[in-house]
């Protein structure tokens, strides 16, 4: 009798271990299909042959140029920097127990949108410079916004009320100064409105390729006390999870790399809030789906980019795309989690 | 003898404080109506001010300043009462403190329409844009209403202004989408998006009449009903108050106000939700004195700003749009800190 039920308990592990590895497989194949299919398709289509040929560092007329310098950094930017919101976003939800929680409610993305549009249009400082002050100032609105709706119980509720107001503190901000910009530095200004992975330069997204690197594998080791946490603070305190510093690691490491993801980007709307309850759908539950959250990441951001190219007759940035497939989901999810009265 | 004393109990029982918050309020009022008039990149002296105004004759440069801002400053109070009106009009009706026509995503429904309207339109007139982004305010509304509402407890303030915070980010999305391939939509809309009463114009101000008229009389003739909605529906329902038809056209007027101020004005934040709270703390629940208060109080509260954003930001000047945000946002934030997290 009890060596039947275990069984029965270690047939369904086997069977939800097989699911995830089959759709994490399947989600890495995709993301990889579309790596390439960003590395060959443009104004001129080059073959796999090519472009393998350019990637092993061999001269390729035309090619050369085309993929070395422009069409891989912009896939490998889209590659770290949806991975990167993928896996933060997913931390937040999961910590927060919110699927509403991600990096727009806590005020990253306006707080480094606004200090990188003050850098540009009133400073007109460097690139470099630029990148450096959104981090920093995404960064210092986290803070602040936590420092405020630290109270005696937490509540996600006045963390998200404190966040708008914060955001629309920044947001008159970034009016102003679009106003008051020369014409052209409007564009680029608004390159930080809307994430766009145009112009990426393979010098500038060291700095984002390292953070995830020393950042990612933290966040996935720590994948499995995230989902103890996940059960609530008591649970998981009695099943050995340090509650507060593993809450501690975790929003640090996903708060570095979603601030430098927007520093390399700007804020691709959504794709945080978007990845993770996808891969948790794709996943089902048992195990992790950090890993996952990341490939549906990267698989968002480089699909909406090619659509972004390729699909219009004006060539619209990838943060728009992502702005216009997420925003639905958002309010479906807002009604749904109305009527189950979850608010 | 008991009935009279009952029937005057009725109609003189002003809240404490009214007759000494209402002579402050206009007195208030009148520094701000004269400080609106001389302050600004050349600031006029009292002289040049009484010639402006009393004097037709005198052709001065002060004075001639002072009549050019005359326009200004009425389209301020003008914009102030309608965004005050509708601030208290919406947090009765939802029976949420928090409901302000910019937190709930009103203006970005009103952004949107007229983005679409200078892009697809060619349209480019203050009279063309009212009624783009009064019917982009109005269906916004109603979207974000219906989900804000959905589900049990009704529409709550977390609800709401999350609502409100999604389509608002949804619109933007679209706003983005259509601005980015045109240059020049964008160059029109962004002195649009940014608030500000500099445009003000008699040709506006009297665009803007009809519907200050309407949405403020709306907001006087349901002020005594939402009284009783304020006990709770069943409550009004048992006091004969119909709920369903009460809060239509009482969020009609609501929207219609701030509807009218933002497509004239561009988006102006939280002037609702600071009048009707300052007076709410002073003269306590009454909605017969507050919607008349609100909208002396969001006059008030948007002309100062406009006069320290010419102040602070001068020779130029900063739009109002920004000074409210950074004065509003913070009493939002505030009121959540205070507030218990039950209530929300």
């Amino acid at each position: 009798m009890i060596n039947e039920s275990m069984n029965l308990i270690m047939m369904g592990r086997i069977k939800r271990r097989r699911r995830f590895i089959l759709v994490t497989s399947l989600l890495a194949i995709i993301a990889f299909a579309l790596c390439s299919t960003m590395l060959m398709l443009g104004n001129t289509i080059y073959p796999v042959s090519d472009v393998i040929r350019v990637l092993l560092g061999e001269k390729v007329k035309g090619a050369s140029f085309a993929v070395g310098t422009i069409r891989f950094p912009r896939m490998v930017a889209g590659v770290l920097a949806g991975f990167a919101f993928g896996v933060a976003g997913h931390v937040f939800q999961t910590m927060l127990r919110n699927p509403l929680a991600n990096p727009n409610v806590i005020g990253i993305t306006a707080g480094s949108s606004a200090s990188a549009v003050f850098c540009i249009i009133v400073l007109h400082a460097s690139n470099a410079f630029v990148s450096i002050a959104s981090i920093i100032g995404g960064l210092a609105t986290v803070i602040v916004i936590f420092l405020l709706s630290r109270s005696t119980s937490f509540s996600i509720g006045r963390l998200i009320l404190i966040g708008i107001g914060i955001q629309a503190m920044l947001n008159a901000a970034i009016s102003y100064l679009l106003l008051i910009g020369q014409q052209h530095d409007i564009p680029t200004a608004m390159r930080w409105l809307s994430g766009s992975l145009n112009g990426a330069k393979m010098e500038n997204l060291y700095p984002l390729m390292v953070t995830v690197l020393i950042f990612a594998p933290i966040i996935i080791v720590l994948g499995k006390r995230l989902d103890m946490l996940e059960l609530g603070e008591q649970t998981a305190t009695s099943l050995g999870v340090a509650t507060n510093k593993t809450r501690l690691v975790l929003i640090i490491s996903s708060v570095l790399i979603i601030a430098l993801a927007t520093a390399a980007t700007g804020p691709i709307a959504f794709v945080a809030f978007l990845s993770g309850p996808i891969a948790k759908r794709l996943v089902g539950v048992g195990f992790s789906s950090i890993i996952p959250a990341g490939l549906v990441g990267i698989i968002l951001v480089l699909a909406s980019d090619l659509v972004g190219q390729f699909a219009f007759v004006a060539r619209y940035p990838v943060g728009v795309i992502t702005g216009i497939l997420g925003a639905p989901y958002l309010i479906y999810l807002l009604i749904r989690m109305n009527r189950k009265g979850d608010l | 003898m008991n009935h009279t004393s009952v029937s005057e109990n009725k109609q003189l029982h002003l809240p404490k404080n009214f007759i000494k918050v209402l002579i402050l309020s206009i007195v208030l009022l009148g520094i701000c109506v004269l400080a609106s008039l001389a302050f600004g990149s050349r600031t006029v002296g009292w002289n040049e001010l009484m010639d402006g105004l009393f004097h037709p004759e005198v052709q001065s440069h002060g004075a001639n300043v002072v009549r050019q801002r005359i326009a200004r400053t009425v389209f301020s109070l003008m914009c102030g009462a309608a965004l005050g009106v509708s601030g208290a009009l919406m947090q009765s009706v939802t029976r949420n403190p928090i409901a302000d026509p910019s937190i709930l995503g009103v203006n970005t429904g009103a952004a949107l329409f007229v983005v679409c309207g200078i892009s697809f339109f060619n349209i480019g007139t203050a009279s063309q844009y009212v009624w783009l982004a009064l019917a982009g305010a109005i269906i916004t509304a109603i979207v974000v209403f219906g989900i804000g509402s959905m589900g049990s407890g009704g529409a709550t303030p977390l609800k709401l202004v999350l609502a409100g915070a999604a389509t608002s980010a949804a619109l933007s999305s679209l706003v983005m989408a259509i601005m980015i391939p045109r240059s020049n939509v964008m160059d029109q809309f962004r002195f649009w998006q940014v608030g500000s009463v500099g445009a003000g114009d008699w040709n506006s101000i009297s665009l803007f009449i009809p519907f200050l008229i309407v949405g403020i009389l709306i907001a006087l003739f349901t002020a005594p009903a939402l009284n009783a909605l304020a006990l709770g529906d069943e409550a009004a329902t048992g006091l004969g108050v119909r709920t369903g038809t009460l809060r239509l056209v009482s969020a009609f007027g609501g929207v219609l106000l701030c509807g009218a101020a933002t497509a004239l004005a561009g988006p102006i934040g939280f002037i609702g939700l600071l009048a009707t709270h300052v007076i709410r703390l002073v003269i306590g629940p009454d909605l017969r004195y507050i919607i008349p208060m609100s909208a002396l109080s969001g006059a008030i509260i948007l002309t100062i700003s406009d006069v320290c954003g010419r102040i602070l930001g001068s020779p130029g000047e900063l739009e109002v749009g920004v000074v409210t945000a950074f004065i509003g946002a913070p009493i939002l934030i505030l009121i959540t800190m205070k507030a218990k997290m039950r209530a929300l």
